[in-house]
């Protein structure tokens, strides 16, 4: 036997198989986070009017590069090894094929690699969106869709860890709201792969000549179905591990099972068509169909992520306050622990994610307003504050906590650490509301140049969105020091961090397991929760949240309408 | 206790709800509700709407139809390259087409007037972004769209494309004139 490490810090028990994949996966993430990085800042130094860094050429290679490192292989490969964490070691079960977890990682790293020599090489400067009837090189299509086949098999390789649990009986009861949350996201992802097949494949014929014409409209309809699923995907990790941090941290446990558990379903079945929000302003599109498959009438799935924006800082002020700090509204958040990178993370997290990228989200996905915003800048602000602040702060702040507890690596430079996290959301939200300020005077999204040198015309945009953009820059360089801060603590721990087991040693941090010895325990059936006295649930358990919730909705309704008055004053239009 | 070990009670989805959650999700729906009923609201009410009038087309159908307006209604030409400027009357069917890396002719309007813009791409999408205003369009080649557009300020305006069409996608530039 002794295919189980006992984590004498965490009390996790980790398999031998999943221990090594999560690391693997993790570093993946890590160097596709680091390109990513590098390129940002050369993307944004672009974009600064003032420096305009690259030529033309180079920064539509660089942003098409950024964009597909960033948002697919940081984030998923991040996600597949979130996917064997919430399944193997959370249910302390062994993971399900290990073999087909290998191959499915090899895959991703082959197609990561193969989309990014297509990239560099000159010819796929095409934006992660690869609209047609602009082309690529097919190595570059090729890369994607080797990358989703592995990265479908990982979340098959989560389904089947699922069902080993369940028949080997590892667990008392349901599974833990985390992994509940991680199934909700994997079965999100299978739709997601399935949607990015049926374009992908046939564009990939289409560019090695197969298959002579893709409909442009129809194309960008099914890609969307791929890419605003992927988001919601994020969406539903970085949800998770706010619930896990929150138990982890504070031993918070969910304010109501069945609500959170709605709320992750919710996310699944009212996703469908949501590709709808991103093709308002195309040619014959029904308004009908626009406005119900923005909203299903009544908007589920953002209900959902507010239902979330109250349960989990409710569940940590619960927690806090069952430990003492009941003063006034909101002790039990002065009281949080700000000096934990991990939790900091998450914190800030949360609060940019819901006011900002939320919010922002659903205004931009109104079907009249997105005329006014449609590929202007605020178009990537907005999702900055989703997935570079909201998943991605989530996933540094996660992988804070696992270098030790996975890698058995003291952190190096905690200090830094400490700062970090607001180093890195102060940048981003500079960078993030600027943009959205020259978006909204009219500043276009992917464009290498706002003075339109060489053009046969000129048009001037005011000087104001040039002050934006050159403070956007400025956030945007305080954002990539913080992500290389990131990255030097955490690639620094695991090469030179104190090790926490005589048997950590250097090729451990990349995959290779422990010694032998280590694999001796025997992981006890896990337990449910244990139960708690029913209190309070005639009166509010966290009244401070809900202040915060009620002030995050009042700024959502007061922003709203401020963009229906900005529209009702353009051009009249029908 | 917490959020990573099973439910506390086994069946937990007889677990009553606390009063907090069920009046915040009671006043999330409400706002999310007034949010639908915004968008079918605004198609009655508002003066801003897309139009979903719309064919299918070919750089070959839609290109002569561009050249007919410019033919008959050019007024002047601008530019070293000589762009038309074409002042068609109000309230009739005037073109505007995509292609890389311009958008053509330069139309002039009157301030007040109606008329009904046919958009197309000649080759890749584009985006049409009309600027100050800053409404913004998609371009889609193969679909020629149709909308009725009503300038309400005189002034010189710009026409950004900004769905990104290649290495010269920054020299994208078009113009409108909106006359008093
Ligand atoms: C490290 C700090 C970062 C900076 C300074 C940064 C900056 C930028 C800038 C300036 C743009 C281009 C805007 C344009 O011209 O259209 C951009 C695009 C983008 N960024 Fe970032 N970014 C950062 C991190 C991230 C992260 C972490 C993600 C995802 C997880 C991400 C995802 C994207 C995507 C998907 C695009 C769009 C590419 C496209 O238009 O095809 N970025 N970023
Ligand atoms: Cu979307
Ligand atoms: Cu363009």
């Amino acid at each position: 036997m002794g295919n189980f490490r006992l984590c004498p810090d965490s009390g996790l028990f980790f398999d031998k198989n999943a221990e090594s994949l999560m690391k693997v996966n993790a570093v993946a993430a890590a160097v596709s986070l680091l390109v990513a990085g590098l390129l940002a800042l050369g993307v944004a130094l672009t974009r600064w009017p003032a420096v305009h860094l690259l030529p033309a050429d180079q920064f539509y290679m660089y942003l098409t590069a950024h964009g597909v490192d960033a948002l697919l292989f940081w984030i998923i490969f991040f996600e597949i090894a979130v996917l064997y964490f919430a399944s193997s070691t959370l249910l302390r079960c062994r993971l399900a094929a290990p073999r087909w977890a290998w191959l499915g990682f090899a895959l991703m790293v082959i197609g990561a690699i193969t989309t990014n020599v297509a990239i560099f090489q000159g010819n796929s400067s095409v934006m992660m969106t690869s609209y047609v009837p602009m082309q690529a090189a097919p190595s570059f299509y090729l890369g994607l869709i080797l990358f989703a086949v592995g990265a479908l098999i990982g979340c098959f390789v989560f389904f089947g860890t699922l069902v080993i649990a369940k028949n080997e009986n590892t667990y008392e009861g349901s599974i833990p709201l985390v992994t509940f949350g991680a199934m909700t996201a994997a079965i999100i992802a299978v739709f997601t792969i399935a949607s990015g097949a049926i374009i992908l494949v046939p564009t990939y014929l289409w560019s090695i000549g197969y298959i002579a014409h893709i409909d442009p409209s129809m194309y960008r309809i099914i890609w969307w179905a791929m890419g605003h699923s992927s988001q919601q995907i994020n969406v539903v990790a970085h949800v998770s591990i706010w619930y896990l941090v929150g138990g982890l941290l504070l031993g918070a446990r969910p304010m109501s099972e069945k609500v959170s558990r709605f709320a992750f379903l919710l996310y699944i079945l009212f996703l469908q068509l949501a590709s709808a929000h991103h093709i308002l302003v195309d040619p014959g599109i029904s308004a009908e169909w626009k406005i119900f498959n923005t909203s299903y009438a009544m908007y589920l799935a953002v209900l959902a992520s507010l239902i979330h924006g109250l349960t989990v800082p409710g569940s940590m002020e619960v927690a806090q306050r069952e430990k003492g700090y009941n003063r006034g509204m909101f002790e039990w958040l002065r009281k949080a622990p700000w000096g934990n990178p991990t939790f900091s993370s998450v914190a800030i997290s949360i609060v940019i994610f819901g006011f900002i990228g939320g919010i922002t989200g659903v205004v931009m996905g109104t079907e009249q307003i997105n005329l006014i915003i449609h590929n202007t800048i605020y178009v990537p602000a907005h999702f900055h504050a989703t997935v570079a602040v909201g998943t991605t702060l989530t996933f540094m702040g996660l992988t804070y906590l696992l270098i030790p507890v996975l890698f058995r690596r003291q952190m190096i430079l905690p200090t830094l650490a400490k700062w970090q996290p607001y180093l890195f959301g102060a940048g981003m939200t500079i960078l993030i509301l600027f943009m959205m300020g020259a978006g909204t005077l009219g500043v276009s999204r992917r464009h290498w140049d706002m003075d339109f040198t060489g053009a046969a015309l000129s048009f001037e945009y005011s000087g104001m969105a040039y002050t934006m953009m050159g403070i956007a820059g400025i956030g945007a360089v305080l954002a990539v020091i913080a992500g290389g801060a990131f990255l030097l603590i955490t690639v620094g721990s695991l090469l030179v961090g104190k090790k926490l087991d005589a048997s950590a040693g250097l090729l451990q941090s990349f995959g290779v397991p422990l010694a032998p010895e280590a694999y001796n325990a025997e992981p006890e059936i896990l337990p449910m929760a244990a139960a708690v006295e029913e209190h309070g649930s005639a009166g509010f358990e966290a009244p401070g949240t809900f202040i915060l919730a009620m002030l995050l909705l009042v700024s959502f309704v007061v922003y709203y309408f401020i963009n229906w008055k900005y529209l009702s004053s353009v051009w009249p239009l029908s | 206790m917490t959020s990573y070990l099973p439910p506390a009670q086994r069946i937990w989805w007889k677990v009553p709800v606390g009063r907090q959650e069920i009046v915040w999700i009671a006043i999330a729906l409400v706002w999310c509700l007034i949010m639908f009923f915004m968008m079918p609201y605004w198609h009655v009410y508002g003066k801003q709407n897309l139009s979903t009038e719309a064919y299918k087309t070919t750089p070959a159908q839609f290109g002569p139809k561009v050249q007919a307006m410019i033919d008959q209604y050019t007024v002047r030409h601008e530019t070293e390259q000589q762009i038309p400027v074409v002042a068609p009357p109000a309230g009739s069917d005037i073109y505007m087409l995509g292609r890389l890396w311009q958008w053509w002719p330069i139309l002039e309007l009157e301030k007040g007037k109606t008329y009904r813009l046919h958009l197309s791409s000649m080759d890749w999408q584009h985006g049409f972004s009309l600027q100050p205003v800053n409404i913004n369009m998609q371009v889609v080649p193969g679909y020629e769209m149709v909308l009725n557009i009503t300038p309400d300020v005189a002034g010189e305006y710009g026409v950004v494309c900004n769905e990104y069409c290649g290495i010269g996608h920054h020299t994208m530039l078009g113009r409108i004139y909106v006359k008093e």
